[in-house]
């Protein structure tokens, strides 16, 4: 636990040397990112040690607040949302010290680095406190830190509008938290963890359930808590997207495991909610995404389309708690913790490599950019690499935990009565879908941004990155390899969370579903095996032999130019028309016109039908009725003085009645 | 290691090509043509293989190995499905996925390496590509699951031999329902009438052919012969749940499966010469359809 402690010390510790380094801007970046790697190193032990079953490791210090306490505990559960934490956290400050440098040090570079670090430092600290106002302390001040981060890339109003979206929708969950921990507390009035009880199937639990859904909900990104994502994700610097998308959401998915454990045994409706959000997520996501033209606004529509993965195995877990089949429960919650670190893994990969694009050809419009894997080999590959795991292809890591959570629901579909059943044929419907759509959104991105010719001349100008921002990228690619073949040791390594959290009964699941996951990387081993036979007799025959070079065969037309290839859009357009009713795109379409057209054009847009449809109307709404008590603020220090009086009086009166 | 199934496998290999052949015979009878020689795709692959290639100068590596990737992964596939009675190669609980999973990869490569040319009609197949799949694909998982709720069994090799000793009227409905829905899922994925034509001759309207228009040499070999896997693969899997039974002599087991693979090459070979090709837009309502079909086969067990 020390070397915990010292990790999340060290962190705001290097923020501040990054701080007042902050006229020079490297070494602010080479100070700023050395905490994060520090943290990494410090925490490794502790971690592993909690992951591989040790006891929890307790810590409580006095604090001098109410009810409050920090009250520190490593489990395997906390450890196993840790570990990605730290580990994505360094490789990303790598990146970002890369990334800041590549722009020109970035503004502010001091204060940057300070949020940033102390964002990590928040973020370990949510998945270890124990007292709930020393976790919304924690939670309060990653919102923070990551507020500002978002704000601190460019100036624009953009930006600072998403950050401000993405404040509201923080507070607007952390409301929902705080009724929560006090109904949790009402038995014994202590705000411990280890004090929380709550009678089993009650209403108050339910409740509870309800409002930690909401809470931890609009910070994981579920629909239709899911608007600030878009808008943040694409405004924030791109190490900052990858670690918030990569692991800042999955705390809401932490807390919302971690309050479920507290609830006792579960009533019906709770997996058949989570199983209904995170399908609706899981799908909506994912069209979405494919509607977009931003690669980072893409990348983060696809978080929420993984976070719906992540709660329909949630959801599979509480279904089968609460229907009495133990599989279906500890192979969907294998599945979501597993999907979770993986998540984690290809995000972050994507999300850096989606800001070296940036980097390199200065736009994130797709429609601009193409043929950038000659310019930039080394982000291409590993982009394609991000993007093949979060299609769930094999042999990659995205496979393994769809695996599970379809293995789950496939469990479900076998052997459950009729309505898990029907809940499972849902999951299973949905995977499938989510893949296939997927595939779909990513061989566009990859396709048009990095294959083909460039469409503009910044494209054609672009640049490969650095070895800072390079680096980090190879070890999250060659990790989606590991994971991936190496499935059947995740899903053991998982082992200890599942036990403690489904009990001790799931021992013969997880290691019948590690069993199946080696018989996918036999399968993984033959695949990669023939690849690499195939690809030899493919050079031994070419040998020596006539290949020529020429054009690409354009039907006999003789002068293509790179503006003739086909666009994101419409690649996207018979997904985008098919699904039209539950997408609403906009479309400003001038046809050509006469015997000789001259111009025409086409421009797709694809607004958040729930940001316009619902939370703008309705914050209008709010704000027209809030507006009315303008009156009360005067701007006059007399009239302030007399609120207090007054309401001191009233106060006192109260006091004196009763 | 089974050496029946392995020598499942090695007939897959060697006979694979020989579906391309009959039902491009059984088109040319019902166009009264006397047609090209049965063994043609095998000419046409050994060909292939011995030229040289030309390489578009806008392509990349990815050109290059979307052949190699995607005969792999078809290869892979065959050792996932079982085939006459026997279990697979490679079998595990959840290998459904697996085997989906690995028409990804394929489909994933091949549409990635059509839109490293960069020309506008291979984007345009590529784009109808994943639209089709993305549709069918639910198809597919669904009617697995249907059935691997009739027998209990999560795996394809289990799920077949389960259903082998089964009383048929407990089996038939769903396996049939599911068999319907892959063999739609089947002639979709395999690029044939009615939702892609194998022989159009018009750029703008193909779907698969088109994606491969700038491949040659030995990456076409590979390409033809990955197309004739994958046709034999998902063949094998529509075999298996449309005649479930078995009678237990394994030759003979065997032989009928062999037998019945032809039948469904000449069943595709009908379908081809007395239908038209759906318009593009319809295509997706019968992948719609073939959903449909898997959902009745599951809602029929929900008891």
């Amino acid at each position: 636990m020390e070397l915990l402690l010292a990790a999340i010390i060290v962190l705001p510790a290097s923020g501040f040397a990054a701080l007042l380094l902050g006229r020079l801007p490297k070494a602010s970046a080479a100070a700023g990112a050395a905490g994060p790697l520090a943290a990494c190193c410090l925490a490794a032990a502790p971690v592993f040690r909690a992951l591989s079953a040790a006891p929890a490791e307790f810590l409580r210090i006095e604090w001098s607040m109410p009810f409050g306490s920090a009250t520190m505990e490593l489990d395997a559960l906390g450890a196993f949302f840790l570990a990605p934490v730290l580990g994505l956290s360094a490789l990303s400050a790598v990146y970002g010290a890369g990334y800041m440098n590549a722009h020109g040090g970035g503004r502010l570079p001091g204060w940057h680095w300070l949020c940033f670090n102390v964002l990590v430092a928040a973020m370990a600290a949510v998945c270890l406190a124990r007292n709930a106002l020393f976790f919304l302390a924690a939670w309060e001040i990653m919102a923070l830190a990551s507020f500002f981060l978002v704000a601190s890339e460019s100036g624009s109003k953009e930006a600072r509008e998403a950050s401000w979206t993405y404040m509201a929708a923080a507070h607007a969950g952390a409301a929902f938290l705080i009724p929560m921990f006090l109904l949790l507390s009402q038995g014994t009035g202590s705000l411990d963890f280890a004090d929380f009880s709550v009678e089993p199937g009650s209403a108050t639990a339910s409740l509870c359930f309800a409002l930690a859904l909401i809470g931890f909900g609009s910070k994981a990104g579920i629909m239709p808590l899911h608007v600030w994502l878009p808008e943040a994700h694409p405004a924030a610097p791109s190490h900052v997207s990858a670690l918030m998308s990569g692991v800042m959401i999955k705390t809401g998915i932490y807390g919302l495991v971690r309050v479920l454990t507290m609830l006792g045994p579960p009533p019906t409706w709770w997996g058949f909610a989570l199983i209904a959000l995170g399908a609706a997520s899981g799908v909506m996501g994912v069209l979405l995404a494919l509607a977009q033209h931003d690669l980072k606004r893409l990348l983060a529509y696809h978080s929420i389309e993984n976070i719906g993965i992540i709660v329909m195995g949630l959801g599979l877990w509480i279904l089968g708690v609460s229907t009495g089949h133990p599989a279906m429960a500890a192979l969907g919650f294998a599945g979501a913790l597993l999907h979770v670190v993986n998540h984690a893994v290809f995000k972050g990969l994507l999300f850096m490599g989606a800001g070296s694009v940036l980097t390199g050809a200065g736009t994130r419009d797709v429609e601009k950019l193409g043929g950038l894997l000659k310019r930039m080999p080394a982000t291409g590959a590993a982009f394609l690499v991000g993007a093949a795991a979060i299609c769930g292809l094999p042999p990659l890591n995205g496979f393994v935990s769809e695996f599970l959570v379809f293995l789950g629901s496939l469990d479900g579909a076998a052997n459950g009565g009729p309505l898990p059943a029907v809940l499972a044929a849902a999951v299973i419907l949905s995977l499938a879908l989510i893949a296939g759509l997927a595939s779909a959104c990513f061989a566009k991105a990859f396709g048009i941004v990095f294959l083909g010719e460039p469409r503009t001349p910044e494209a054609a100008a672009s640049r490969e990155s650095g070895a800072l921002m390079t680096a980090p990228m190879a070890i999250l690619s060659i990790l989606c390899f590991a994971i991936g073949i190496g499935g059947f040791a995740a899903v053991q390594a998982a082992e200890p969370v599942v036990l403690s959290v489904c009990g001790p009964g799931s021992g013969g699941v997880i290691e019948a579903a590690s069993r199946s996951l080696a018989g996918a990387a036999t399968a993984f081993g033959v695949l990669i095996a023939l690849a690499v036979l195939l690809a030899v007799l493919r050079k031994v025959l070419l040998f020596r032999r006539e290949s020529g070079q020429a054009g690409t065969w354009d039907c006999g037309y003789a002068a293509p130019s790179a503006k003739m290839q086909y666009t994101a859009s419409s690649f996207a357009q018979p997904l985008a028309d098919f699904f039209g009713h539950f997408l609403g795109q906009r479309k400003h379409f001038v046809p050509p016109n006469g015997y000789f057209p001259k111009e025409s054009s086409l421009e797709t847009e694809t607004p958040d039908r729930c940001l316009d449809g619902f939370y703008v109307p309705a914050f209008r709404a709010g704000r027209a009725v809030l507006s009315k008590f303008l009156v009360l603020q005067q701007g006059r220090i007399q009239i302030y003085v007399l609120y207090l009086v007054l309401t001191l009086l009233v106060l006192l009166i109260w006091k004196l009645g009763f | 290691m089974n050496p029946d199934a392995i020598a499942n496998v090695a007939m897959g290999l060697a006979l694979a090509p020989l579906l391309f052949g009959v039902i491009n015979r059984v088109k040319a009878v019902f166009a009264g043509r006397r047609g090209q020689p049965l063994l043609q795709p095998y000419f046409d692959v050994v060909k292939l293989l011995g030229k040289g290639a030309v390489y578009s100068r806008t392509t990349t590596w990815v050109f290059r190995a979307g052949p190699v990737v995607g005969l792999a992964s078809a290869l892979a596939a065959l050792c996932v499905v079982p085939f006459g009675g026997e279990r697979a190669l490679i079998g595990f609980e959840g290998d459904l996925l697996l085997f989906a999973g690995l028409f990804g990869l394929m489909r994933f490569f091949t549409v990635c390496a059509a839109l490293d040319t960069g020309s506008a009609f291979e984007g345009m197949g590529a784009s109808r590509e994943v639209q089709f799949s993305a549709l069918a694909e639910p198809a597919l998982l669904l009617g697995l699951a249907a059935a691997a709720r009739r027998t209990g069994c999560m795996s394809l090799s289990g799920l077949f031999e389960e259903a082998s000793g089964m009383d048929p009227a407990a089996a038939l409905p769903v396996f049939s329902l599911a068999a319907m829905a892959v063999f739609i899922v089947f002639l979709c994925e395999n690029a044939r009438i009615p939702v892609d034509d194998p022989n159009t001759h018009l750029e703008l309207t193909m779907i698969h052919e088109v994606m491969v228009l700038d491949h040659s040499g030995p990456d076409f070999a590979f390409i033809t012969y990955g197309a004739a896997v994958k046709m034999w693969v998902l063949g094998a899997l529509f075999a298996g749940l449309a005649v479930p039974f078995r009678t237990g002599i394994h030759w003979l087991d065997a032989a009928l499966a062999v037998a019945f693979m032809f039948a469904v090459a000449a069943a595709t070979g009908v379908v081809e010469s007395t239908m038209a090709r759906l318009r593009l837009l319809r295509v997706p309502h019968l992948l719609a359809g073939a959903c449909a079909l898997s959902a009745v086969a599951y809602v029929l067990l929900l008891r």
